[in-house]
């Protein structure tokens, strides 16, 4: 299934306030690939995360003319594909792009396996893939291999270090017991977390009362909670994914789970686990965060939900939309479309975004990534990082009202 | 004693899940794939009503029994009953309607996406605790399960207490012979059809209260109705209700007492070990 989306409407309707001289029209629009479910499992996160910003990014860009490319400005036409979260369709849209459709540049795709799929073939045909929602632990292995791919959101071992780092401190400062009830998604994400977690959490000392994994999609938690809850826990940690980080909350709401650390993992980030659950997910920890106060990002979630009527998730958005703006830095400073300088130039250079500053290590990782966040007052904000400002102090949950 | 509750429930919710297929299945003869998006869009029904005006699943269900009754008539009658019409046999009409079916359902995926997008759909309606022997049970699922048991318990008395019922049944077992006394075989099929995917999006309405939806969850869906109609066997009300309690049961058992991870792995063996000896299904009628 492809379609192509033409933005002309929207810059047409722009230029004509009178923002570029008439030779813009002269140049030809630069093709950008941008590869994404749009049905599937992964749809619903994609649909969070990664299309929306693509539409914005575009409109942007458009907005003000264009990319300029030495001088020139050149607006940016994006051809889009849904890869059905079948990591088979990612790589046959990323080699239709660069062979059939003659992408200038080509958006990484969304979700770590699709990313690690589809890195053979951007590397091939030298595309520069800045990615935004790839977690994985090989980052050193990837970037070796592939030298065009860069990592913007971080590790595993990051990610879940983080969020036991705060359980550690808590226990430190006396706060909760060292008693942990931890389960995980049967998926790889789910499973991969929970394999790092474990021998962390034993290391620091924690006594995890209650572990056990679930099938992606069950249709009943209560189970899964009504055995955490009767292990009696301090902290409940769950490697989620979306349908079951809801339906965790919501059976740890019915069941009351006296806990006073509740984490569950993807989509706790999403704007729609704070409208669902209101008042009920004060406190609640998850994966991810942003510097929810900060100007730069209440700045662009004005924009995002003025241009696509949805609000933006408090983690990857905002990353896939700087992961975006690289790609136009990188463009308009070296003053080319040719992919090994644009490349290069990612590699060596500090980029401004709406996250904050980013820049490479030698791995081509971006070392500063948040990691956990906390619901507090309708706003999921950022209380981890490996290297971020922003950062406010974590609370504990008490109830569920 | 909690287990057996919880997995009656869950059972329940799985009987609203496979009820609509098994209609659709045993007495109109069409293997729906669709029938996961049917229920989706039930549930995206609910979701919009609920969050526009704060109008109850409960009462969405009337807007949407209609609805989906008249809309699933018009697939029937436009698009399903060409293959009746010229199906040889009755293997002959089941691959057609696999076919056609599977196509449906990716055109009904992707109306669904470019009307509601693609995000995932929840809201929260009546996820509030209730007591019942010393345990804590949802009380938005305790009523799905109610409605379950009023929507089964109205299907079984309609289709073995009422003439019209009877002359259904009578379809299920044979098209043929049905004809021969006088019985509209293809406007009772079409009705057979369209009331199964009305009670199948009633289900999606109740059921959404609780579980998070997207446009592309309905596979998952048809999928465990599937192995529930097939289970119980086909073409008998009393089937899927039965094989869908056993599967709530087995499945709250052990995810209870065994390993949460283990859940799909018992619900495929039960199915396996049923067919291996009771290949029709625990009601169905050995073919002859």
């Amino acid at each position: 299934m492809n379609r192509r989306s033409i933005i002309q409407m929207v810059s047409a309707a722009t230029l004509a306030t009178g923002l570029v001289a008439s030779a813009a029209f002269a140049a030809d629009p630069l093709k950008i690939g941008a590869v994404a479910p749009k049905t599937g499992p992964l749809a619903g996160g994609a649909a969070v995360t990664f299309w929306p910003n693509v539409q914005l990014w575009a409109s942007d860009v458009n907005g003000r003319g264009g990319i300029n490319v030495g001088g020139e400005m050149r607006m940016v036409e994006i051809i889009e594909y849904d890869d059905q979260t079948n990591p088979g369709e990612t790589i046959k849209a990323v080699q239709r792009l660069a062979t059939q459709d003659n992408a200038d540049f080509i958006l990484a795709p969304y979700g770590t396996g699709f990313n690690i799929a589809a890195a053979p073939i951007f590397a091939r045909y030298g595309y520069p893939m800045v990615t935004h929602t790839a977690i994985t632990d090989q980052i050193e292995d990837l970037s070796a291999k592939f030298p065009n791919m860069y990592f913007t959101l971080g590790g595993a071992k990051g990610l879940v270090g983080s969020t036991i780092g705060i359980l550690e401190k808590l226990h430190a400062d006396g706060a909760i017991n060292n008693k942990v009830a931890m389960v995980n998604v049967a998926d790889a994400f789910g499973i991969e977390m929970a394999e790092v977690a474990r021998p962390l959490l034993e290391e620091k000392g924690f006594d995890v009362v209650y572990d056990t994994s679930y099938p992606l999609g069950t249709q009943d938690l209560s189970p899964v909670v009504k055995g955490a809850k009767a292990a009696a826990p301090d902290s409940f940690l769950a490697w989620s994914y979306p349908p079951d980080t809801f339906g965790l909350t919501e059976q740890a709401m019915i069941e009351d789970l006296d806990v006073k650390v509740y984490y569950n993992a993807v989509a706790t980030a999403f704007p729609a686990y704070g409208g669902k659950f209101g008042a009920a997910a004060e406190n609640v920890l998850g994966t991810g965060g942003v510097h929810a106060d900060g100007a730069a990002f209440k700045e662009y979630a004005a924009r995002h939900e003025a241009v696509t009527g949805a609000k933006p998730d408090y983690w990857a958005s905002a990353m896939a939309y700087s992961s975006f703006q690289i790609l136009v830095q990188a463009i308009e400073a070296t003053g080319t479309i040719d992919r090994e300088t644009v490349s290069k130039y990612i590699d060596e250079n500090t980029f401004d975004t709406v996250i904050g500053d980013i820049s490479f290590d030698e791995n081509n990782s971006n070392a500063a990534f948040w990691t956990v966040g906390q619901w507090q007052g309708g706003v999921f904000k950022g209380v981890a990082s490996t290297g971020r400002d922003g950062a406010v102090p974590v609370q504990l949950k008490s109830g569920w009202k | 004693m909690e287990i057996l509750i919880t997995g009656l429930v869950l059972g329940g919710t799985y009987a609203l899940i496979a009820m609509g297929l098994n209609l659709q299945y045993g007495m109109a003869r069409i293997m729906n794939l669709a029938n996961g998006e049917v229920l989706v869009a039930g549930g995206f029904a609910a979701f919009w009503f609920y969050t526009a005006g704060q109008i109850s699943p409960l009462l969405t269900v009337f807007i949407v029994a209609p609805l989906a009754f008249v809309a699933n008539w018009l697939i029937y009658v436009i698009i399903l009953r060409p293959l009746v019409k010229r199906a040889k046999s009755r293997g002959q009409l089941e691959v057609d309607s696999i076919l056609t079916t599977f196509g449906l359902s990716f055109i009904a995926v992707g109306v669904m996406l470019a009307v509601f997008g693609g995000d995932y759909f929840s809201y929260s309606f009546l996820a509030t605790p209730v007591q019942l022997f010393g345990d804590t049970y949802a009380l938005n699922r305790i009523l799905a399960f109610l409605s379950a048991v009023v929507i089964c318990g109205a299907l079984y008395l309609w289709l073995n207490h009422s003439r019209t019922g009877m002359s259904v049944r009578a379809i299920a077992v044979s098209p043929d012979s049905a004809k021969l006394v006088g019985i509209d075989v293809p406007r009772l099929s079409a009705i057979a059809f369209a009331l199964g995917g009305a009670v199948t999006a009633v289900g999606g309405t109740l059921i959404s209260s609780f579980l998070t939806l997207d446009a592309s969850t309905g596979v998952l869906f048809t999928l465990k109705a599937l192995i529930i109609v097939i289970m119980g066997g086909v073409g008998d009300v009393r089937g899927t209700i039965v094989a869908a309690l056993m599967l709530g049961i087995l499945e709250t058992f052990v995810a209870s007492v065994i390993d949460p991870g283990l859940t799909l792995a018992a619900a495929y063996a039960l199915f396996v070990i049923i067919l291996l000896f009771r290949p029709q299904g625990l009601f169905g009628r050995k073919t002859t």
